[in-house]
């Protein structure tokens, strides 16, 4: 099983679907000779060509709207958008007309398109280019939206995405792409709306997505020197959404901490812990339910103030020994 | 300068080559373009289809027999029936919100778009849809969009989906003069020629975006001489007149099928029918709406039909009694038809 980072095994991903399936191809800007904004698609052009790794002009509008057009004659378009917050430009094309077309045509479309998209904070590129626009798309019905915190769920998830029948949001984080892991060679797919227990434990659960994984990670070994284990849990699809593994592993807890660096109001989490909280787990609760999200804020520039608005290491450690203290 | 954008509009330039934008000698154009007397009667029968399912869709909101709203295209019958025979049956069609007449120029049952206007279970989209969203992806006929300029960056993906599959056939994307206004339109025409791609796009400039004057909320028109800022070609021709816009369709096809590129073609008519159902008309005179019909494609056609012996009165008024029936066949069956089971409220959203 070899070992390489967030990156390649996105490209791995790509490059075995490319091979695999002659559908599949890629657009979006700056793909080609540069390998796009974060690499992830370098060098493959010069493997497959032009055509399939096709450069666009800025134009992210069209460019979701033309891999929806191209879908609906069976062919399967992964679109890249530079910067999650470049998302908002498609969102007509995205939620109007990709997200709707199965149903409003009354279920004679099929449109499998995947819009990979890089979010998040922690590169000072400050309030434009740091966004975690996830929860925005959770809300769409007819959207896919996963979000991979590892290089082996990266590929696994992204063989998955481009192999689906709907359109599928893909959300990368930049702070991720250089990170490392081992990834299986091959056909290892990991089916969308499946959740993964990253670390077992009996006296809380964290349920963190993308960045807030390997934080959260850190965060409970620290806490397992002070005797606390947590149970940390990667959704890694937002939608579909995994309750029955967060919510098993709640029954086992009796504590809930939501993680995520999306601006707190109207987050995922919410949806989280009113699913649980509305689930059989309520009965097992011995804390209420808690979240911690990014501040209310656009995202600063200044290192300090970035840091301080979306959740450390520090930040999920102080909420998982207060849930852990609380008594209901 | 208004005056002078009102003259623009109104005096549509033609396409280079074309003939002028008159009915006269509808016989000598008709044998000039291929089209027997058989194909003239049927353009005229398809013409009179769309014009009579336009009414009665406007008695059966009347009645409150169609739930939501719907953008009537009658006066606009000679764009939809000129472009329709000018391409082939299986070429692929992105439609706009006011599209009833081009899916029926392009062969969609009667009765399953009545249905769907009933928001019936045998509609096209099992009454998911409603006027603004029939499809037919069985006859390429790939939808009608509800975001004004919405279709537009999907027919470029139909494109590219051509050119890359190596096919035959070439994607018509059509939109109003509203939808010439949106930021994607810019995308689209830039994208769609600088790849070359098999794209007709047909802007159907019925003078009004809802109750804006094209000539109020254009810089420069005609539309079509945008082409030019991307390379392709442009052209605006009269849309009242069916043999001239069947001859520059077929041209424009024969151009972007032939590997040659995209072509923009602006068709210049007008709406009888409000923007919808909540419009009062304040925007426009009754005498402008009378002049236009003074040019009413569907009665020009009709009398050059009679007056070059093609048809006698009789015969034509034959054929539009059978549009009537044809409609009330189809207004039958959609009445007939099951609603949709509410069992079925959240199929169609993941495949």
């Amino acid at each position: 099983m070899p070992e390489m980072s967030y990156a390649e095994a996105l490209r791995s991903a790509l490059r075995e679907e490319m091979s695999r399936d002659p559908r599949v191809f890629l657009m979006g800007e700056d793909i080609g000779r540069y390998g796009g904004a974060f690499g992830v698609t370098f060098g493959l052009m010069d493997e497959f060509g032009p055509e399939r790794v096709r450069e666009t002009p800025i134009s992210e509008a069209t460019i979701v709207g033309a891999a929806l057009g191209a879908s609906l004659l069976g062919l399967r378009p992964v679109a890249e958008i530079m910067f999650m917050d470049f998302v908002l430009l498609t969102l007509d094309q995205l939620v109007n007309q990709a997200a709707k077309a199965r149903f409003m045509f009354g279920g004679k479309a099929s449109v499998p398109i995947v819009v990979r998209m890089a979010g998040g904070s922690g590169t000072g590129a400050a309030a434009q280019h740091s966004q975690s626009l996830e929860s925005l798309l959770v809300h769409i019905p007819g959207l896919k939206v996963v979000m991979p915190s590892t290089p082996a769920d990266a590929k696994g998830l992204l063989l998955s995405a481009i192999r689906d029948p709907n359109p599928v949001c893909f959300v990368e984080h930049k702070l991720l792409y250089k990170t490392q892991g081992l990834v299986r060679e091959g056909d290892c797919t990991i089916p969308l709306g499946l959740a993964d227990v990253k670390r077992d434990g009996k006296d809380a659960t964290i349920v963190a997505g993308g960045i807030m994984v390997p934080r959260a990670l850190a965060a409970a070994e620290r806490l397992a020197l002070e005797g606390i284990e947590v149970e940390v849990i990667d959704p890694r699809c937002l939608r579909p959404l995994d309750v029955d593994t967060i919510v098993r592993s709640v029954r086992k807890t009796g504590r809930l901490l939501v993680v995520h660096e999306a601006c707190q109001t109207g987050g995922w989490a919410g949806e989280v812990i009113a699913s649980v909280g509305s689930s059989e787990a309520f009965a097992y609760l011995d804390a209420p339910l808690r979240r911690l999200a990014g501040a209310d804020i656009p995202i600063p520039y200044n290192r300090n103030l970035e840091q301080a608005a979306v959740p450390q290491q520090a930040d999920i450690e102080r909420e998982a020994r207060a849930i852990v203290q609380a008594r209901i | 300068m208004t005056a002078g954008r009102s003259k623009a509009r109104r005096a549509p330039v033609a396409a280079s080559g074309n003939p002028p934008g008159e009915l006269a000698g509808l016989e000598e154009r008709a044998e000039r373009l291929g089209l027997s007397r058989e194909q003239l009667l049927e353009m005229f029968s398809s013409m009179c289809v769309i014009r009579r399912f336009e009414r009665m869709a406007d008695q059966l909101y009347a009645m409150g027999k169609v739930h939501g709203t719907m953008h009537l295209s009658a006066g606009q019958e000679a764009v939809a029936v000129g472009l329709g025979r000018a391409v082939r049956p299986d070429d692929y069609l992105v439609n706009h919100h006011r599209g009833h007449g081009h899916f029926i120029a392009k062969g969609a049952d009667l009765a399953r778009m009545m249905a769907e206007f009933l928001g019936k279970d045998t509609g096209y989209c099992r009454g998911r849809g409603g006027s603004m969203h029939i499809a037919d992806f069985d006859a390429n006929n790939l939808g009608a969009n509800g975001i004004v300029g919405g279709g537009i960056p999907i027919t470029v993906g139909v494109g590219l989906a051509l050119q890359m599959l190596k096919r035959q056939q070439i994607v018509v994307g059509v939109f109003g003069d509203g939808a010439a206004n949106e930021g994607v339109f810019h995308e689209a025409m830039n994208m769609v020629a600088l790849w070359r791609l098999p794209v007709l796009f047909v802007c159907e400039n019925n003078q009004y975006g809802m109750s804006m004057d094209v000539a109020k909320a254009t810089a420069k028109l005609p539309i079509a001489q945008r082409a030019d800022a991307y390379g392709m070609p442009g052209w605006c021709i009269d849309g009242n007149d069916l043999l001239l816009v069947y001859e520059t369709m077929r041209r424009a096809a024969e151009h972007a099928r032939s590997g040659s590129g995209p072509v923009l073609v602006e068709t210049v008519t007008y709406r009888y029918f409000g923007h919808s159902k909540s419009d009062r008309n304040l925007y426009r005179t009754k005498d402008e709406i009378e002049s236009w019909k003074q040019k009413d494609p569907l009665l020009l056609l009709r009398e050059q039909l009679v007056r070059s012996g093609i048809a006698s009165e009789a015969q034509a008024e034959a054929l539009d009694q059978q549009a009537q029936s044809a409609i009330d066949q189809a207004v039958a069956f959609a009445e007939a038809s099951p609603q949709p089971d509410l069992s079925s409220l959240t199929d169609f959203v993941y495949a």
